[in-house]
């Protein structure tokens, strides 16, 4: 047993009980199979460079229960979200809890586990094709523990008004457990649809999520993504979205990291022919906390567009890793392809790794990427002190105005509204 | 007692000292002049009065309605009515010049022991100010500044002057790179905002804002000290001579020393 695998046995120790669907236990044994040999990832790993997940691997978690993180749910309405019955499904440590969650119209919405057992064709198709269990060690483990998880199937030419918030609470346990939430989308062709994943934790106990969502965005469908992470400081959260889009759709994610001790999210989508896809981000990193966004964007076919936007605030002694990677595939022709990572460094212990990584193998497109680190501007907060302005108030404004164009582009109202407050209260 | 007396005031950049003893008395209801070469310390003088931290004064005192103003914080010397018009007024993409405004205003009615204002007063007040500076609304909700030309950054500054409502406002190059109708619409602005409780210290390079602000004392200043007061044809005579012939003394006496 090598130093990367050791900490892989209590793990495998706990798989799940098998399903009786050969094609999901095949599929697990697999990915438990891939997760035995390959074990944590180490920093020797180009792709784990900058992101130690030792403090992940020494912890024994035990699976957790969905009822570890019921107490938490029930307050849900009050202090995390305003838009109760717009299509709320909610996750009690990867669990569907129907008594909390509301459907939207035009929308197949519910269990993973029971539209594995009422549709197993329809999910089979798609469950574990996308998100690659050999390149990521984290999404073999969540693959080898698929049990239940979230599966929204917004049928051809659909266009539900109502955004969907899937909820995942994670934790409430006194000893540190672990949860694998699981999600499958499929859009149709012409349908369009907004989406949040909102990632919250009940209590402050040690925890680790370890999230995997797969999303297929069929041939000129539209899908507007969230991903919000507001876990307790005390939470591991990995996760990797990983998106198929067919040709000419449209497929934007915004991402915001405020919350988690260490943090990786890996956002991955593969671009047919006149696709466009958006990734944007916000990470906010205070204290000791170590957050990294991990982009990929793999133009497969000609004239795709992509953009991405991520920025990130960092203060203490935190440190954030900002690594984008764009694929122009040799047939890929007439790609525009637009890249940004700013970061503001507000102490002089915080750390931030960031690096474009652009494979081009088409000779007609164009890539552009820039990256700036930078701090507060003291003209600017000397200009906002000389109007009246208390220094620490001109900071925090100037602060969440660095923020300002990203959550700007949250186009739920209810979701913006609850980015603005969790941002400000991440920076008291 | 004067508004502002300022006392053999010293101060430096780094090693380079650039006000080399300053003696000045302004009185409410003044509006001072205050003309001078380039790097003659005109700039230097309204940064210290503002509280830029880059500079570091060594000498002597100021006294702003009786207090020491060198003890004050910036934003504590704004809430006690000492407003400075930048040179160079800031970019601040992400915050709109109305936000902006109301903290600020709330922040100095807070200081004085009055109620913040509404918004809906607030929104009221600020649109009747700008209808003074012949600005734009549209501009309240963009970004402080962010995109400005530089005629619009001036105005936006005497339009903050004109919000905030000062008892000493300090303007720092306020005219350089206005156009005629620019500079008319500031200095109409300036001039609206006169009063018997408000002094003024308009620092300039050019005599031509002082057609439109009219100031009731001229003070000339070249190497960090005033080197000749005296009335509104101080400037005129400026105008005339250039500042060659104050340069020209201040070289000698370098020499002398």
């Amino acid at each position: 047993m090598t130093a990367a695998t050791e900490h892989a046995a209590p793990y495998l120790a706990a798989l799940p009980v098998p399903s009786g669907q050969s094609w999901l236990d095949g599929l697990r044994e697999a990915a438990a199979r891939q997760f035995a040999s390959r074990g944590f990832p180490q920093t020797s790993e180009e792709e784990w460079r900058f992101t130690n997940v030792a403090p992940i691997a020494r912890v024994p978690f035990r699976p957790a229960r969905a009822e570890d993180a019921r107490q938490e749910a029930g307050a849900l309405d009050a202090t995390l979200f305003p838009a109760a019955g717009a299509g709320r499904l909610v996750f009690l440590n990867g669990r569907f809890a129907p008594e909390l969650s509301s459907l939207v119209p035009g929308i197949t919405a519910g269990s993973l586990a029971e539209a594995i057992g009422r549709e197993p064709d329809a999910v089979s198709a798609h469950l574990g094709r996308h998100a690659d269990i050999a390149a990521n060690p984290f999404v073999a483990l969540n693959t080898a523990f698929i049990e239940d998880g979230a599966w929204l199937r917004v049928a051809k030419n659909a266009v539900p008004e109502q955004p969907v918030y899937l909820v995942f609470v994670g934790g409430g346990s006194d000893a540190p457990t672990v949860c694998h939430p699981r999600t499958l989308v499929t859009v149709g062709p012409n349908a369009q649809v907004t989406l949040a994943e909102i990632y919250i934790g009940a209590g402050d106990g040690v925890a680790f999520t370890n999230a995997v969502t797969e999303i297929v965005v069929a041939e000129n469908a539209v899908v507007d993504h969230y991903k919000v992470l507001l876990e307790p400081l005390e939470t591991f959260h990995v996760a990797t979205m990983q998106v198929w889009q067919g040709r000419s759709s449209n497929f934007s994610s915004h991402s915001f990291s405020m919350g988690g001790a260490l943090v990786r999210n890996d956002a991955n989508s593969t671009v047919e022919e006149g696709g466009e896809c958006t990734l944007n981000g916000l990470y906010v990193a205070g204290g000791t906390q170590h957050i990294d966004n991990h982009t990929a964007i793999d133009h497969a076919k000609p004239h795709g567009a992509s953009h991405e936007l991520y920025k990130g605030i960092l203060d203490g002694k935190a440190s954030a890793v900002f690594n984008g990677k764009v694929y122009v595939r040799q047939d890929a022709q007439k790609i525009d392809a637009k890249q940004t990572n700013k970061n503001l460094v507000l102490s002089e212990d915080a750390v931030i790794n960031t690096k474009p990584e652009l494979q081009i193998w088409a000779d007609d497109v164009r890539c552009t990427h820039g990256a700036t680190i930078g701090q507060l501007d003291a003209e600017a907060i000397f200009y906002l002190q000389s109007r009246g302005i208390a220094r620490e108030d001109a900071r925090a404004l100037l602060t969440r105005a660095f923020a300002r164009d990203v959550i700007d582009r949250v186009k739920p109202e209810p979701l913006r509204h609850l980015l603005e407050r969790a941002l400000a209260r991440r920076l008291e | 007692m004067p508004l502002l007396e300022i006392r053999n005031l010293h101060a430096k950049i780094g090693d380079r000292e650039i006000l080399r003893g300053i003696d000045l008395t302004v009185n409410a209801g003044e509006v001072h002049a205050i003309m001078g070469p380039n790097g003659s310390g005109k700039s230097t003088l309204a940064q210290v009065l503002s509280g830029r931290d880059l500079y570091e004064v060594t000498e002597g005192e100021v006294l702003y309605d009786g207090k020491n103003l060198l003890e004050m914080e910036p934003e504590e010397r704004a809430r006690e009515g000492i407003f400075m018009a930048f040179q160079y007024p800031v970019e601040i993409p992400g915050v709109s010049n109305l936000y902006f405004l109301k903290a600020a205003l709330n922040a100095v009615r807070k200081h004085r022991g009055l109620e913040e204002m509404d918004a809906m007063d607030f929104l009221s007040f600020v649109k009747q100010r700008m209808q003074l500076m012949e600005m734009d609304q549209e501009l309240l909700n963009r970004a402080v500044n962010a995109g400005f030309s530089g005629g619009e950054k001036k105005r936006n500054e005497i339009f903050h002057m004109a919000v905030l409502e000062p008892r000493l406002a300090v303007l720092d190059e306020t005219d350089s790179g206005l156009d005629i109708d620019a500079l008319r619409i500031v200095a109409g602005g300036v001039n609206a905002l006169r009063s018997p409780e408000r002094a003024m210290i308009v620092v300039t390079h050019y005599q031509r804002l002082l057609n439109y602000i009219v100031p009731d004392v001229v003070h000339v200043l070249s190497e960090g000290r005033i080197v000749k007061s005296g009335d509104k044809n101080l400037a005129l005579e400026l105008e005339e001579s250039g500042y060659a012939a104050f340069e020209e003394e201040e070289a000698e006496a370098l020499k002398r020393a």
